[in-house]
């Protein structure tokens, strides 16, 4: 746990260079999103959050944190490394044959820090409010994150989620999208657009805040803000703005690094970008 | 042929009901969440009961399995109730993923199984939730024949830990089994022993099997009657040691033909034991409306279809 800010942005060049070494290694993945929720991650995991990375599945009196755009997948293996679920190393073996680091997050390989399948988008929202209940039956006072991508609410499970959590007062979830604004087959926009996220939102009866996803102290600053306005009866909604591929020049601006891997000199123009600075896996 | 009786006829659901209430009381983890459909479910006296245990999702199914695989997490045993329609197909995906893949201990607990629906129609009647959800890893698959078997599963399976699909109905059917029972998940039951022809039997048709049982002995046929109610995990060993000594058999269930008991018992035969086998099923079809004992009747699925297929088995033997 650390508020020092220099120390977070440290933190993040270092996953920044697993997500596309990751990426690379395997020739296929997800770099455009894992760049752009990378501030976000780092910032739960390494300054927010109360988690345990002993790991046990229940997480009795930690907060908790659910991936539902799983294709981000490489941002999270990296942080959980990095915050001691699991030794880096193992981060080289990310949708190879008999890895634990599956091309979506999964429980089933038994991979400590993932409590739920991510993958087939929409359905983290509802498995949010599902542990964040079971927290309240429980008298367990932490906090339920989750991350969805901003494509992904084009999923109705999504709205029927939404619509839940402010009726039943779940006010101990503080959801996140990140609104890059950018999906496979090009902008939000001009796919399927997706309004006034904002306005839909307070609508459902949610408490809406945007934030700035890709400045580590706004970040920061927005996370803790969405704590204090938790427990007030309303579940907490994060409109989070960042840039895809964030932190690596040529990928940023553009859904065309959502899921595609660099080739071996786009690898070394990303890291001559991106300091080492905990030491590569 | 063992004989059986009944003094009292109901529906397997208030099975599912009664089996929930005393779940609950075992179990404070135990949690039950319904879409809307909680007079059909017979869900209202754990709600009684327990209402803090209780959560109401709308008419979201999608959404309340999620919630469902989310509470699994803390330790709580959630009970999803909706019709077995709204419990499969409507869900698959979010079932494949958050529940079966995920290994959550959710008990998906799905009613209005198959043509005994009745006048609703083929928009509700799933014919093909058994198969659906025998294909998941992992997923256990239990469909109870009468009330008291119901509530035993419905008392298992909540000590079971791992997903589990639960298939029950809605007509008031005979009460045969003892009201004291212990369920074993994944146990045949010997219903009655004989020599000629196994009956394997599921759901509803297990009562119907009796009933052709009956009708084949006093035609001079030694029929074994077995109750499968455990889908999955099967219990192969039953099945072979019953058609080791028939060599032939009869596979009966509200369910398509394609996926269901039928296929499953299919499948362990030819590997081991290849015998004559005649389907009691729905032949590929969607259902329809009108009475349960007319749709029974019209789909086959009643003693008579399985008489008439006990014979033709046995004469397949050669």
């Amino acid at each position: 746990m650390t508020q020092d800010i220099s120390e977070l942005k440290n933190i993040a060049s270092q996953v920044r260079r697993d997500v596309v070494r990751m990426v690379h290694g395997c020739q296929s993945g997800h770099p455009g999103g894992s760049l752009g929720c990378t501030d976000y991650l780092v910032a739960l995991y390494f300054s927010i959050m109360k988690n345990d990375p002993s790991f046990n599945m229940d997480g009795v009196g930690e907060d908790l944190f659910f991936l539902s755009n799983g294709h981000i997948s490489p941002v999270f293996y990296s942080v959980l490394a990095h915050a001691g679920y699991f030794d880096k190393s193992e981060l080289g073996t990310f949708r190879k044959l008999d890895s634990r680091l599956q091309g979506h997050p999964t429980t089933h390989e038994g991979l400590p820090g993932i409590r739920m399948a991510s993958g087939s988008l929409g359905q983290g929202l509802s498995v949010g409010i599902g542990a964040a209940l079971s927290k309240k039956l429980n008298g367990d006072d932490r906090l339920v994150f989750t991350l969805h991508g901003d494509g992904e609410l084009q999923e109705g499970q999504i709205w029927e989620a939404a619509m839940f959590a402010p009726h039943n007062r779940v006010d101990n979830l503080i959801a996140t999208v990140d609104v890059n604004g950018q999906q496979i087959d090009g902008p939000t926009k001009v796919v399927l657009s997706l309004g006034d996220l904002r306005a839909k939102f307070e609508a459902f009866g949610w408490e809406v805040m945007e934030m700035q996803g890709n400045d580590m102290a706004l970040v920061v600053e927005g996370l803790q803000k969405a704590i204090a306005l938790s427990g007030k009866g309303k579940p907490v909604m994060i409109l989070m703005q960042t840039e895809m591929g964030a932190g690596v020049d040529f990928m940023m601006g553009s859904h065309k690094w959502h899921g595609v891997a660099p080739n071996d000199a786009q690898l070394q123009q990303a890291l001559d970008q991106l300091q080492e600075t905990l030491g590569d896996y | 042929m063992t004989k059986y009786t009944y003094t009292e006829k109901k529906d397997t659901r208030s099975g599912f009901g009664a089996g929930l209430l005393e779940a609950g009381k075992r179990n404070p983890k135990v949690v039950a969440l319904c879409a809307d459909l909680v007079g059909s479910l017979k869900m209202q006296d754990f709600i009684n009961a327990f209402p803090e245990r209780f959560v109401q999702v709308g008419i979201a199914e999608a959404n309340m399995m999620g919630i469902a695989a989310g509470m699994t997490i803390g330790g709580h045993v959630p009970f999803t109730g909706t019709f077995a329609n709204f419990s499969t197909g409507r869900v698959y995906d979010q079932i494949r993923q958050s529940i079966a893949y995920s290994d959550k201990n959710v008990k998906i607990c799905a009613s209005h199984a198959g043509l005994t629906l009745g006048e609703d129609g083929a928009t509700h009647q799933i014919l093909e939730d058994l198969g659906m959800m025998k294909m998941l890893p992992g997923m256990t698959v239990i469909n109870p024949c009468d009330y008291n078997q119901t509530k035993a599963a419905t008392i298992a399976i909540a000590e079971h830990h791992g997903p589990v699909y639960l298939r029950f109905g809605r007509p008031v059917v005979p009460i045969f089994t003892p009201a004291d029972q212990v369920f074993e998940i994944g146990k045949a039951w010997m219903v009655s022993e004989g020599t000629d022809v196994t009956i394997i039997a599921t759901g509803h048709l297990v009562w119907e099997a009796i009933q052709a049982g009956e009708q084949l002995e006093a035609m001079g046929i030694s029929a074994e009657i077995i109750n499968i109610h455990t889908i999955k995990p099967l219990d192969e060993e039953a099945i072979l040691k019953s058609v080791s000594k028939t060599r032939c058999v009869v596979t009966a269930e509200e369910h398509n033909r394609l996926g269901g008991l039928g296929d499953s018992v299919a499948q362990v035969l030819i590997k081991n034991l290849p015998a004559p086998q005649e389907y009691v099923a729905v032949n590929d079809s969607f259902g329809e409306s009108g009475t349960p004992e007319q749709l029974m009747q019209k789909y086959k699925l009643n003693a008579p279809a399985i008489v008439e297929a006990a014979q033709k088995a046995i004469q397949r033997k050669g």
